[in-house]
């Protein structure tokens, strides 16, 4: 039995090819560094479980960087502070892996405290060891996280003081808080009880991952000789008779025998139902032809402005809808942002038997306004000979300028005559189609499919393009 | 009628699936939101994954992850955010993998303003982020584009094994054109180089260290060959009224559009200028433009920005012929009418 336990695990490589070393029998650590000890109970449990195969192991930024040196595994190495998130992405992307995310005190608990807390938080099943050492060890021994109050780092010369540096980050107590983890325990090494649970703790941790229980984190209080300036084993009693003060040792969650194994449904779709799904299959396959209008309207470039609300964008896109059925180029360009939550909203529309240039419209052909403020504000900017129309129901002022054509049309209280102030966006809308002439009213029919989500209010929308496209009509000059 | 009218936003995502992404991790940043909305809406119903990360950085690090994993994957932004990723991108060109990073530009800098902007040019075709590194990068200038250049973006990243970036504007985003669709391609083929958890790939490691200088920079002259590879094989231009051109204007994105209307009035006005569109930014049309340079008088660069793909075309004309700059910033998209009157002015100032 003893030869079985001196073996080396065979989720270890036999040599460290990877390591430009030499010697590729030894690892790169210091004497009396306690990653050794955690990677072979990361590699007997991977063996023990049979995951070898499977596993992928994220190396940080730390001394453990080279995690790839040693585990017969998949492998990727990670920038600092974001292994979680680089577990996340390759565990979402092959469900099936078992990824294990190796990170120590100032990988985990300052550049990436943002990563472990939501990789956490969404309960990735993953499983996460936590190497606390209180100290960069890879970098010379400068203060971490964990670094215990008055404790002397490098940059701590004086030991550190709460009053500049804050007190020493407790990643087990924080992560227990959280309601998705599953398991969260801290165990320490510094003698073979210890060892030993913490060997059971790591493969817990691990097989939590492999029967699909969720998110497990393992922080593991480790000697770092060289960092501490202590001999290898003055380390172990380091951690046993000081750190274990600060950072008192237990399970700190344990869910596992409640929470139900979880596996997300995987799917097999045709391309025809790949399609359906993106919903990039058109409503209608119906061709619309293009009417015949005077010249003087042909590729409009419009301008819709009202209040948030009122549905300017949505009259907007049914007359780009209307083109693009009929066969126009066009384009249909929003206000967006901040703009949009109250206050005014505008849209710019392209009509145009050519390609459309630039969407943006400056100086609009035709302005549709339905409120006060953008008539005062878009007027001046309409082209000479161009249209206005707008809203005389809540417009209370009338077009100055004489050198363009007005269509004045109380599209808000004929709405309500039908019964549905919104419809005055379809009204203002269908009156344009009328008036110039360019559009069916069957083409505006067709767009209120695309355009009016709730189907039970397409009759009254309907009603709204007649009375809207009738009144614009009985408008159109001779 | 089989085009639909779509947002550019919208189109993209569209594109993406249509390309076999299956993945998407992103952050909400405006106006590049819609993406995220869109692959939130039909990734899960294509059996794919979208996951709003707690952070820029978390995303992109959750593709670099994903990407290590031999799947299509993307992520999208706008200049601050993609500030944020360029610490992920570095890492993702140094493991060489493949990826998709959208940015929507807005104006900056620093918090800025959300209106379009072509102010990210620097940060993105030169490579933000550390390293000797560069990207390609696609510019849409429609929507039909944003979708099909989105495909595009998954096949040049795959076959270099480098991250691809799809580079517009607030306005290409936002806006809503008509777009056709194709088929959806399905066989992703596996990676040699990817880690799968199987036992085939478990030999593979994604890793961006080289500890040796020699190594290191054995690996960043293979990196500078792939990118020369990029440069012969991968160049895109759209021309209009070149071949008698004797004024060329070059522009990209939503500014080419305006341009082009531009180049039209200017023709009807029996004045010779052409129009140059990079539809690719790296590689950029650098031979195309020594080209042109014999027989053109001038050119002029239009760009939402302060001036950064003009030192490109500097660069590539090399002093044998004037080189203006016409920018316009903040938001404000300059008009053909102005452009007009900016292209006049360049003949009176030549006779």
């Amino acid at each position: 039995m003893a030869s079985k336990v001196l073996q080396k695990p065979a989720s270890f490589y036999d040599t460290y090819e990877r390591n430009p070393s030499t010697d590729k029998k030894m690892p790169h650590y210091c004497p009396g560094c306690g990653h050794g000890n955690v990677h072979k109970f990361i590699a007997e449990a991977l063996d023990n479980y049979e995951l070898a195969d499977r596993t992928i192991f994220i190396s940080p930024v730390g001394c453990s960087v080279f995690g790839y040196y040693y585990f017969d595994t998949g492998n990727i190495q990670a920038a600092h502070g974001r292994a979680p998130a680089v577990a996340t992405g390759i565990k979402r992307a092959h469900p099936h892996s078992i990824v294990i995310s190796y990170q120590g005190d100032g990988d985990l608990a300052a550049i990436g405290t943002a990563e472990i807390l939501h990789a956490a938080n969404r309960g990735e099943n993953i499983t996460v060891f936590f190497i606390n050492n209180a100290i960069y060890g890879m970098t010379g021994g400068q203060m971490a996280p964990t670094t215990l109050e008055t404790q002397k780092t490098t940059t701590t010369p004086t030991g550190r003081n709460a009053r500049n540096e804050g007190y020493p980050v407790k990643v087990a107590e924080l992560i227990s808080q959280l309601e998705a983890p599953v398991y969260v325990e801290r165990v320490a090494l510094f003698d073979n009880k210890h060892r030993s649970r913490a060997r059971m703790a790591v493969r817990k941790a691990i097989k939590n991952q492999a029967d699909h229980l969720g998110f497990s984190l393992v922080e593991i209080l480790s000697p770092c000789p060289s960092g501490w300036k202590m001999d290898p084993v003055d380390s172990l009693h380091w951690i046993k008779d000081v750190m274990m003060n600060q950072f008192p040792l237990g399970v700190y969650k344990d869910n596992t025998k409640e929470v139900e194994p979880y596996e997300a449904p995987k799917m097999q779709l045709s391309d025809e139902e790949i399609k359906q799904a993106i919903e990039i299959i058109p409503d209608t396959e119906k061709e619309f032809k293009k009417t015949e209008y005077a010249e003087r309207y042909a590729n409009p470039e419009i301008k819709v402005a009202g209040f948030g609300g009122q549905g300017v964008l949505l009259l907007g896109a049914a007359l780009a809808q209307a083109g693009l059925l009929e066969n126009y180029n066009v384009s249909w360009l929003p206000s967006y942002g901040p703009e949009m939550r109250g206050g005014t909203a505008n849209c710019h529309v392209n009509v145009r038997n050519i390609p459309v240039g630039s969407p943006v419209v400056n100086d609009p052909t035709v302005l549709i306004a339905l409120n006060r403020p953008s008539l005062e504000k878009f007027e001046p900017v309409v082209v000479k000979n161009g249209l206005i129309i707008y809203d005389t129901s809540l417009i209370d002022i009338e077009v100055q300028r004489d050198d363009v054509e007005v269509l004045a049309i109380p599209a808000t209280e004929m709405a309500d005559k039908l019964g549905n102030t919104r419809t005055a966006n379809m009204i203002a809308m269908a009156a344009f189609a009328g008036y110039t002439g360019i559009f069916n009213r069957e083409t505006l029919k067709e767009t209120l499919k695309t355009a009016i989500k709730r189907k039970k209010l397409l009759a009254i929308n309907e009603k709204a393009v007649d009375e809207g496209y009738e009144f614009g009509k009985s408008k159109r000059p001779s | 009628m089989s085009k639909l009218l779509m947002k550019g936003n919208d189109a993209i995502v569209r594109g993406a699936i249509l390309a076999g992404c299956r993945i998407y991790f992103g952050y909400p940043i405006t106006p590049a939101s819609e993406i995220a909305e869109s692959a939130a809406r039909y990734m899960p119903r294509v059996g794919g994954t979208f996951l709003q990360a707690e952070s820029e950085i978390a995303s992109i690090n959750m593709v670099y992850g994903a990407a290590g994993g031999g799947v299509r994957v993307m992520t999208a932004s706008s200049g601050p955010g993609i500030s944020l990723k360029q610490e992920g991108i570095s890492y993702a060109a140094g493991s060489e993998l493949p990826c998709v990073i959208v940015d929507i530009m807005r104006g900056g800098p620093g918090l800025g303003n959300i209106a379009p902007e072509q102010s990210d040019y620097n940060q993105v075709v030169k490579g933000g982020g550390h390293g000797n590194f560069k990207c390609p990068v696609l510019a849409p200038n429609s929507v039909q584009e944003m979708s099909d250049l989105t495909q595009l973006a998954f096949e040049i990243a795959e076959k270099y094994r480098t991250p691809v970036y799809v580079l517009a504007d607030g306005y290409t985003g936002q806006m809503m054109e008509a777009v056709e669709f194709g088929e959806p391609f399905t066989n992703v083929p596996k990676q040699d180089w990817a880690v799968y958890g199987d036992a085939e790939s478990k030999h593979n490691l994604i890793s961006s260290i080289y500890l040796d200088p020699e190594e290191l920079e054995e690996h960043n002259r293979k990196l500078q060959q792939k990118y020369e590879n990029i440069k012969q094989n991968e160049v895109r231009v759209e021309e209009f009224m070149l071949d008698d051109a004797e004024y060329v204007v070059v522009g990209y994105g939503i500014v080419s559009r305006v341009l082009k209307t531009t180049v039209e009035r200017l023709r009807s006005q029996g004045l010779k200028f052409g129009l140059l569109r990079p539809i690719t930014l790296f590689p950029f049309p650098e031979k195309r433009i020594i080209e042109l340079a014999k027989m053109a008088k001038k050119f002029l660069a239009v760009e939402m920005s302060n001036g950064q793909m003009v030192e490109d075309i500097r660069l590539a004309v090399n002093g044998s012929r004037p080189v203006e700059f016409y920018g316009r910033m903040g938001g404000v998209v300059p008009t053909a009418a102005e452009l007009v009157e900016r292209c006049q002015n360049l003949v009176k100032k030549e006779n």
